[in-house]
């Protein structure tokens, strides 16, 4: 053990606990016994405060005292069987990083089976099954609810998982590798190629005309031309392209703002979205059910 | 405890811890061994009988500690209930209070296991090693074969009687005819085991072997019991001024003409007590005052053809003031026990209209704290809500649940929903209102109430707080 710098300190802690141990008995030994003065009253102390007040000397029952001889080997018994004088690891071997170990085979062997049973079926067959589904939906509430909430219907800034809508294309494939290894979705700030103000706000009520949102027609028209800067990703007719996750401009699901300002804010500024992956913190057994729960959430009603 | 040091005596050593002394207490048949017997059975039975009965297809008393669920009769308590057992705790002090102001340790010496438990185990020893007198023989000076086989015999029915309060005492906790068939089969857990044995083998030392000692150095009610006498409370009295003073005489002889009281100095009331004490040394914080010694003494009395109860339940008033039964009866009601009992009966009725009007549904409410609020298609608000709700009922509920305190407020998600008997399920609810009715207030959290209504039964439903976040 190299918890002390140095041997005095494995000495001090042996000397200071075994002196305690067998001081205790010592003590007792000698203070159960009371020496009475010739003459003197056995049934007080002799001990007199404020004038009148004694004390008694009534025994105590000697199994109480057999109690206390009993604790005395309890704790010789437990410094042997147990880690507790200095650098001693105790008879038995037990350590609590032993303990956790044991604790965490015993876990996995009670659990395995059950995560080891869903890993072998397909995510299609998972959403059929409650239990599964419970699982699922227990791991995604501790995981995946801070971000996309507890209905998997997201917030500004983190998609919808009950929709329709993929940004990194629907089926469980996609969904499996989205929780695995995660995604992040960059869209560049476009304000300078674009040019200037007015050309950002066009390119803005375009986007806008292409779900058939309320927007400005003339402006709309005007920013059309410009959107062949945006092609590149979301595609000429703005559907997307799920290969680097650049949204469907096409639909009226908005992952951020579906304002003018809003819209021209991104534009200018460009966005960044980040889902971590938790292949390493879930690992492959637990991923796959929390996908597969996911995915009955797209499947709902 | 001490002996006598003859003065002159060379300085000597005394062990400041005493064996103990073994009692052989007496048998007594009598008015308050009566009582005391009744009180055996009440409560014994009670705590036998219990877990056999059964309620609705299940143990009509049942604690199941695993799933946390607590059955007593048609009532389920879940730990969510958990002041319930406190009320329980409180009018359970309060009572001891009351009982012990009016009539000393009544508890103690009628129904505390440790009284009931000794009692019955004393008996089972005299009918197998005899009255007092044979018990003493049999240990000092008795044939050793005799005394190892009649002890065996005791120590037998004894374990007998703590393995079943063992196994009882486990059955309030594991359906005691599952245990009974588990018992059959071998194959009770781990847990049941050592319950069963622990409790058994404490029943067995407490009762069979420690018994006095436990009232006299373990018990911290014995002591503070005490605190709560006063000089009108009941308590086991010697009427010193009738019975002193003391000594032997001839049946015929006119004692009073020898100048002596009515006691005889027989010494039965010492040899029936069960912590050895003379009760004629006054009130003494051994007494559990069980009144036995009265007992004994009226039974010397009418042999001698004395008036009864020169031992008896009296007040040290009383005793002092010479108050007649009328007016000792009187002194009952006084402050200390009209407060205690007032205090007893609002909390015994607090208690009730608690348990009368108890919901038999919860409900936690959670709204999510990672997002605040999205705006949805339509041009709503929405916040969603993590709702954990209970049914402590056996009963399944149909539920409806009724959102207020914004104006349009509503529920998105389905309204209603399906929640068995005794269960506890979470369901995510979204919440949303229309944005042009939110018009006016100020973005940020408001305060919503939030109704869970059953609509299988009527006028059963539970409220609860919650916020709703409204965006910039």
């Amino acid at each position: 053990m190299a918890d002390f710098t140095s041997d005095f300190w494995n000495y001090y802690v042996i000397i200071l606990t075994l002196l305690s141990v067998i001081g205790c008995g010592v003590f007792l030994y000698f203070l159960s016994r009371h020496k009475i003065k010739p003459g003197a009253s056995p049934d007080t102390t002799g001990h007199v405060w404020d004038e009148n007040l004694q004390e008694y000397n009534n025994p105590l029952p000697r199994w109480w005292m057999m109690l206390f001889y009993i604790t005395i080997i309890f704790s010789i018994a437990y410094l042997l069987l147990y880690p507790g004088l200095g650098r001693s690891t105790g008879a038995l071997g037990w350590s609590s990083t032993q303990q956790h170990v044991s604790e965490l085979e015993k876990a996995a062997k009670e659990y395995g089976p059950i995560y080891a049973k869903y890993a072998a079926m397909s995510l299609d067959d998972i959403t059929k099954d409650p239990a599964g589904l419970a699982i699922g939906q227990r791991l995604f509430l501790n995981n995946c609810a801070q971000c996309h909430g507890s209905d998997g219907r997201g917030a500004k800034g983190f998609p919808n998982l009950a929709d329709h809508d993929w940004l990194w294309g629907s089926g469980p494939e996609a969904i499996k590798i989205s929780v695995l290894e995660g995604r992040q979705g960059v869209m560049p700030p476009m304000g300078a190629a674009l040019g200037s103000p007015e050309a950002v706000e066009n390119v803005a009520h375009y986007v806008l005309s292409l779900s058939g949102s309320a927007h400005e027609a003339t402006k709309a028209a005007a920013g059309k031309p410009l959107f062949a800067a945006c092609a590149a990703c979301h595609g000429a007719e703005g559907k997307g392209n799920i290969a680097m996750g650049a949204p469907n401009l096409t639909d009226k699901v908005w992952l951020i703002s579906g304002t003018v300002a809003g819209i021209t804010k991104t534009i200018n500024e460009g966005r960044n979205g980040v889902m971590p992956g938790w292949k390493e913190f879930l690992g492959e057994e637990k991923s796959h059910i929390v996908s597969a729960y996911v995915l009955s959430l797209s499947k709902q009603k | 405890m001490s002996a006598e040091i003859p003065s002159g005596a060379a300085e000597q050593t005394i062990l400041l811890y005493a064996p103990r002394k073994k009692l052989y207490p007496r048998d007594i048949k009598g008015f308050f061994d009566s009582w005391r017997w009744a009180l055996v059975w009440a409560t014994q039975l009670l705590y036998y009988g219990l877990p056999w009965l059964s309620w609705d297809g299940r143990p009509a008393v049942l604690f199941n500690l695993v799933e946390r669920k607590f059955f007593i009769f048609g009532l389920v308590l879940w730990p969510q209930d958990f002041i319930y057992l406190t009320a329980l705790l409180v009018t359970s002090a309060f009572g001891l209070f009351l009982f012990t102001a009016v009539a000393g340790r009544l508890f103690c010496g009628y129904a505390c296991p440790q009284t009931v438990y000794t009692e019955i185990f004393m008996k089972i020893e005299h009918w197998i090693e005899g009255n007092r007198a044979k018990r003493l023989r049999l240990d000092t000076r008795g044939p050793a074969g005799e005394r190892w086989l009649r002890r065996m015999l005791k120590f037998s029915a004894w374990s007998l009687i703590a393995l079943w309060t063992g196994f009882t005492f486990a059955g309030y906790f594991t359906p005691i005819r599952e245990l009974v068939d588990l018992t059959r089969a071998a194959a009770l857990g781990p847990w049941q085991s050592f319950w069963i044995l622990f409790y058994s083998a404490f029943t067995l030392m407490q009762a069979g072997f420690m018994r006095e000692q436990v009232c006299k150095y373990m018990c911290p009610y014995a002591r503070f019991q005490s605190v709560m006498f006063d000089r009108d409370t009941l308590i086991v009295t010697y009427d010193e001024a009738r019975g002193e003073p003391r000594g032997s005489r001839s049946k015929k002889a006119d004692h009073r003409a020898e100048g002596k009281g009515d006691c005889i100095d027989c010494g039965i009331c010492v040899d029936v007590c069960p912590t050895g004490i003379d009760i004629r040394m006054g009130l003494q914080y051994e007494c559990i005052g069980c009144g036995l010694c009265a007992d004994g003494c009226d039974s010397i009395m009418d042999k001698m053809g004395y008036p009864r109860s020169l031992i008896r339940y009296s007040t040290q008033n009383a005793i002092t003031k010479g108050y007649t039964s009328s007016q000792l009866r009187a002194h009952i009601l006084r402050p200390r026990v009209l407060i205690y009992a007032a205090i007893l009966s609002i909390i015994v009725a607090l208690l009730c209209v608690s348990l009368w009007v108890r919901s038999p549904l919860k409900v936690d409410i959670m709204r999510d704290r990672g997002a605040l609020a999205r705006e949805v298609e339509g041009a709503f608000i929405e916040n969603t809500y993590q709702f954990q709700l209970i049914n402590t009922d056996e009963r399944p509920h149909r539920l409806q649940i009724i959102p207020s305190g914004l104006p349009g407020l509503m529920i998105a998600s389905g309204d209603t929903v399906e929640l068995p008997g005794i269960t506890t399920q979470l369901f995510i609810v979204r919440l949303r209102a229309r944005i042009t009715d939110l018009e006016g207030k100020p973005a940020g959290p408001h305060k919503i109430q939030v109704r869970v209504e059953s609509l299988t039964r009527l006028g059963v439903g539970v409220d609860d707080k919650a916020t709703f976040f409204i965006p910039k």
